[in-house]
């Protein structure tokens, strides 16, 4: 990192959160060494609870001793200490900036309240709704992307930016739902431009390096189904059943 | 720096339109950043019952105010992302620190008093017994939180002059109040937070923020006959509250 000081730079994390991945793929985009620092939230640390003591969560971002918390927040810092070193996440003019920081708040807003309503909600009617209100914000953010992107891959232009980061974060769990649940969170029938995007940033290999492993994901999210495990026991009882 | 100028010249000389509707704490905060930069600009006024062709034009996404327009561009909407914008497309004294990390901390609080500080105070005012008593309690613990960001001695959150973070949480200033009136509830006062409680005096009797606050007594009268609705948000609040938090984990 840039000026004085020892730069020593530690990220405090947990690994299936799509949140710190956002923090991650920037930290990977720019070329920043740091100590991952993963945390068990069920026991949280005394460097997390002391950096972040208004949410006690993660992503926390520590830079000489000083936190910065929140996805949002951390690139938005990466990206104004590191000026002029490697990509820049947000553009330059005050409109285009103006443009990615709605995004990336409609992104969060939107898009992750839907998704989290898919996987948590109490009724199926829930959920179904989540699934609806999911989809409407992807069509929307294919508009955004048609519109950001002005024919390049990345809501960035040419290298990936801001909002991509934002919304790449949620790629690892786009790919567990369509494990788990069958459903393609950016179907190239849908929205082709959001699925050529999710292609074309999986094969960064700054993004390769930070992605966490889907099939661990997709156990992670096995267990914490609060029915998972049910439903396990009784498709196994029924597979017994079968073979006998 | 001459090019600077240019390219600033010819950012005030396009005209600045700001749709947005009387009492909205939001479209406040894209007025005063327009006012503190010294941007002329004109105010469309909204009747959200009967939203503009104009409005959902510009905001085919949220259909909700303030909505900027400067010259030609599309238009720039949610309050936060308009005053960085304010801040950054026109000359004028900064709104936002300049250190990294001072606008971290600002961005930080701003997004915690729209997330669970505007939260707690709503369920403050407007649920009933214990849940209510609880939510009081985080209420005024919210505040203290924002009022431990007040620098030591400084009449505003960005020190001597009104800065960003003053300009986010704007509503505990003004609104807050109102709402109490309404509610019956009292969670700002002199005892509990001096330190806040005098800035809100100073926030309001600046100036600068006179002229785009709403009157009082205008705001109590359109808000009071709403009470209903809010306690029904309230409600609403209270069972979304279980998605609002990831279940897989902490933001």
């Amino acid at each position: 990192m840039a000026g004085g000081g020892s730069n020593e730079v530690k990220l405090l994390g947990f690994w299936p959160s799509p949140y710190v991945l956002r923090a991650r793929l920037a930290l990977s985009l720019k070329g920043i060494s740091y100590e991952y620092i993963e945390e068990d939230l069920e026991s949280k640390s005394e460097l997390l609870l002391t950096s972040n003591p208004v949410q006690k969560a993660v992503p926390v971002l520590i830079h000489d001793g000083k936190p910065v918390c929140e996805s949002s927040i951390i690139l938005q810092y990466i990206d104004e200490i590191l000026a002029g070193v490697g990509p820049s996440l947000l553009p330059e003019d005050p409109h285009d900036r103006a443009m990615a920081r709605f995004w990336a708040s409609y992104i969060n807003e939107k898009l992750v309240k839907a998704l989290n309503q898919t996987w948590g909600g109490k009724t199926e009617e829930e959920k179904a709704e989540g699934m609806k209100q999911a989809a409407d914000a992807v069509e929307t953010l294919e508009g955004a992307l048609k519109d950001c992107s002005k024919g390049k891959p990345f809501f960035g232009g040419e290298s990936i930016g801001y909002v991509d980061i934002m919304l790449g974060g949620l790629l690892a769990w786009a790919d567990v739902r369509e494990v788990v649940k069958g459903v393609k969170t950016f179907d190239p029938a849908k929205t082709p431009l959001l699925a050529m995007w999710s292609d074309n940033f999986g094969t960064l290999d700054a993004v390769k390096a930070v992605m966490p492993n889907i099939g661990k994901l997709v156990d992670y999210a096995m267990v914490m189904q609060p029915h998972g495990a049910a439903a396990a026991a009784a498709a196994a009882a029924a597979a017994v059943a079968a073979t006998n | 720096m001459r090019h600077q100028s240019k390219q600033a010249l010819v950012m005030m000389s396009e005209p600045v339109k700001l749709i947005g509707c009387f009492g909205s704490p939001v479209v406040h905060r894209a007025e005063l950043a327009l006012r503190l930069k010294g941007v002329p600009y004109e105010l469309i006024t909204e009747d959200l019952n009967n939203k503009s062709e104009m409005l959902l034009k510009h905001n085919p996404v949220h259909q909700k105010v303030p909505v900027l327009l400067h010259g030609d561009r599309p238009a720039i909407c949610e309050s936060l992302v308009i005053v960085e914008y304010v801040d950054e497309a026109f000359d004028g004294p900064p709104l936002m620190p300049a250190d990294p990390l001072a606008r971290a901390a600002v961005r930080f609080w701003a997004s915690f008093m729209d997330k669970e500080c505007r939260e707690s105070m709503w369920m403050a005012l407007w649920t009933d017994g214990e849940e209510q008593a609880g939510a009081i309690s985080a209420a005024k613990a919210n505040l203290t939180l924002i009022e431990g960001q007040l620098p030591e001695g400084k009449r505003f959150f960005g020190g001597d002059t009104i800065g960003f973070l003053d300009i986010a949480v704007s509503w505990i200033a003004h609104w807050m109040e109102i709402f109490e009136e309404i509610a019956g509830v009292r969670l700002l006062t002199e005892e509990g937070h001096p330190t806040l409680y005098r800035w809100a005096r100073e926030y309001t009797a600046n100036q600068t923020v006179r002229l785009c606050l709403p009157d009082r007594d205008r705001l109590l009268a359109a808000l009071a006959p709403s009470r209903e609705i809010f306690v029904s948000i309230a409600k609403t609040m209270s069972t979304q509250k279980q998605y609002s938090v990831c279940w897989i984990c902490n933001i």
